[in-house]
């Protein structure tokens, strides 16, 4: 019998010590937290779940400002991605496949990847601002009233653009990359069987895309559910709390008035959500290849061809005929 | 119903033909009767795919025309040919079922619904497909793919000729027969001309009526498998085609007689007048070669005797160039010393690689 050295256990200890501080620790402080009720002069109260009853009940205080940035940042991230998977994807199609442009073109599109969050923020601050940014001025000049400091319209419209900018990249490399994957024979082939541009896109480009569209799809569902920095730098939530987000409400509850308890309550619930969501996509991604693998055989010989097969008259008469 | 001509065909990838080595494809004059079974044969870049292409529509040739009957098509696009074609690598429409990929050709091209049920129908019972109809297209195997390829082009009424880029490629060894012999047996029911493109002789010479063999951009031979391979046009034909393949020997050909290293063999015809300055050959396949005990042929060294199943063959060496020839059963040879008796009809002279015919011998017997 094989003898099993359980000695090994010893290598992979830092690890686990090092997750312990890093991770474990500060999580079991929050879920200590949310239990409790803090008071200046470091003094908590036990609270058992009477936070999590007040967050998730919306005719609470607490609860209806939760549910509030909750229905507001599911919005946002509804808005993000009809715009950005579609133009994503249009833009994808319509970049070139070879020479030179091809690589400026990456490059143009990994741009605004590569930038800090918080400096989009502050740019997009300044560009919009109506007395010194370009864009706030010329929107101005033309006679739109665009302020996004005291119009929530404004504020959400600016920070979607922001985002669009901002984030539109990642589909759109991901969406390139499914592209080059695509045999040249497919469209070959769909050349042959007279297929229009909208039917090559929808019968081959689009299905080979699909793995690719889902990650874009949840890459960018996770990211505009979690945004802070760029509406923080922005807006910080406002005008009145017309931007605030889930991350934004939760450091304001956490930093701004130190409800220690609040806010750990509020961020397990958030964490809760994401980690569900995370869930479905996976979910849903895991079978949407689950029946990639099977293969059917069919288990009609050619032989069967000769002997079962209709009279091939009909086929030949048309043929002549054509 | 088309009859392919290819006149003065040539195509260079390159913007700027300079030489002919710029040149994928040389200049071609080829004529693809009506119904015919043909294979392009040739290693791999030598240009058959390219060929191919153009005559699909795929690929705009450099030079020529190309004409289906006597419509100038050269520059016509590939939907508007009456063509389908069959990759190397199976294609088929992820999303769709198997009877929405047979009538995806049709839609496009605004078949009526009821036509459509029919041909999708008539052509699934033709490729075995019947079963599967309603499978999705992606979940079949290698084979169920190429037969769904092959099934879009049959479907359409106007398709005249089915082209096919080596279409077996990935293909089980044990399903490449059966798939080889269905499409055989389409091309007898169905009046259509079918060229097929592939590097495997085999695969060739059981499909194809008619076998072209192509080298470095040219056509070398046409001709029935038959011709091929008694009467090889070029060198190249007899290396390429038979395994093992010809043996080709450098030689000196005056009149009938041919000398290999100072052994003279007799031949059937006459070489009178061999182009002076050119590389002479004698080229004789292995099969018509006989390794006989030593003293009753040309005498050689023997290497190897390899069983290869049906025959032997065994690899010697004339004069230091080593050969191939079969030995019949009841030969036996001792040591490796041993000669060698032609079979003189067998027995072809080559001009810098090409055949030359020669004159009847005068006298002979008829």
């Amino acid at each position: 019998m094989k003898s099993v050295n359980q000695r090994a256990w010893f290598l992979v200890l830092p690890v686990f010590a090092i997750v312990l501080f890093s991770a474990l620790l500060p999580l079991m402080t929050v879920v200590n937290y949310s239990v409790q009720d803090s008071f200046g002069n470091n003094q908590f109260f036990w609270n058992g779940i009477g936070w999590f009853q007040e967050l998730l009940d919306p005719s609470s205080q607490l609860g209806e400002r939760f549910f509030d940035s909750l229905w507001r940042n599911l919005l946002f991230s509804a808005i993000i991605l009809l715009i950005e998977v579609p133009l994503g994807i249009i833009v994808a199609l319509s970049m070139p496949r070879q020479s030179w442009t091809v690589a400026f073109c990456l490059v143009v599109m990994a741009l605004p990847l590569l930038i800090p969050w918080n400096v989009v923020g502050t740019i997009w601050q300044v560009f919009g601002r109506g007395d010194i940014g370009l864009l706030g001025y010329v929107v101005n000049r033309l006679g739109i009233d665009y302020n996004y400091t005291a119009s929530p319209l404004a504020a959400w419209t600016t920070i979607i653009v922001m985002d669009v900018w901002h984030w539109t990249s990642l589909v759109v490399l991901l969406c390139y990359a499914g592209l080059k994957s695509i045999p040249d024979a497919y469209y070959q082939a769909a050349r042959i069987d007279g297929a229009s541009r909208w039917a090559v896109f929808r019968t081959i480009q689009l299905p080979k895309m699909r793995r690719v569209l889902l990650i874009a799809v949840l890459l960018r569902f996770m990211d505009s559910f979690m945004i802070y920095t760029e509406p923080f730098v922005l807006t910080g939530g406002g005008p009145g709390n017309a931007t605030t987000f889930l991350s934004i409400d939760l450091v304001k509850l956490a930093l701004g008035q130190f409800d220690l308890g609040k806010a750990a309550a509020m961020s397990l619930v958030y964490n809760l959500i994401i980690l569900a969501m995370c869930w479905v996509f996976y979910t849903v991604m895991t079978n949407a290849d689950s029946d990639r693998g099977r293969r059917t055989a069919i288990d009609e010989p050619a032989d069967t061809v000769a002997a079962g097969m209709p009279p091939a008259s009909t086929v030949e008469l048309d043929r002549k005929a054509a | 119903m088309a009859r392919i001509i290819l006149d003065h065909l040539a195509h260079s990838y390159s913007a700027d033909p300079r030489g002919p080595s710029d040149y994928a494809l040389k200049e071609i004059d080829h004529v693809w009767e009506q119904g015919g079974a043909y294979a392009l044969l040739g290693p791999s870049g030598c240009g058959k795919t390219t060929l191919l292409n153009i005559i699909s529509g795929l690929v705009i040739p450099t030079r020529g025309r190309i004409l289906f009957d006597d419509r100038d098509v050269t520059t016509l696009p590939t939907e508007a040919r009456n063509i389908a074609q069959v990759f190397q690598f199976p294609v088929v429409y992820d999303t769709m079922t198997v009877a929405g990929n047979l009538a995806f050709p049709l839609e496009n091209r605004r078949v009526p619904r009821d036509v459509i049920a029919v041909r999708v129908k008539e052509i699934a019972g033709l490729l075995g497909l019947g079963r599967v109809l309603e499978h999705k297209a992606r979940n079949l195997t290698a084979d169920a793919k190429q037969k769904i390829s092959l099934g879009r082009g049959l479907v359409r009424a106007d398709v005249g000729a089915i082209l096919f880029d080596e279409p077996l490629t990935v293909i089980d060894p044990h399903l490449k027969w059966q798939l080889r012999s269905t499409l055989k047996e389409l091309h007898r029911r169905l009046n259509v001309t079918m060229i097929y493109v592939t590097h495997d002789q085999t695969e060739a010479l059981t499909f194809a009526d008619k076998v072209v063999v192509m080298h470095d951009g040219a056509v070398v031979q046409m001709g029935t498998p038959e011709e091929l391979f008694e009467r090889p046009a070029h060198t190249f034909v007899g290396h390429f085609i038979g395994s093992p393949g010809m043996n080709i020997l450098p030689a000196q050909v005056e009149g009938a007689t041919a000398r290999v290293d100072g052994h003279a063999i007799q031949l059937l015809r006459l070489y009178p007048a061999l182009p002076k300055g050119q590389r002479i050959e004698i080229g004789v396949r292995p099969e018509f070669v006989h390794l006989l005990p030593k003293g009753l042929g040309v005498p050689v060294q023997v290497r190897r005797l390899d069983d290869i199943g049906r025959t032997r063959i065994a690899r010697v060496e004339l004069a230091g160039q080593p050969m191939a020839a079969s030995v019949a059963d009841a030969v036996a040879i001792d040591g490796d010393e041993g000669s060698l008796a032609f079979d003189l009809e067998q027995l072809h002279v080559y001009a810098d690689g090409h055949l030359v015919e020669g004159e009847p011998l005068a006298g002979a017997a008829p």
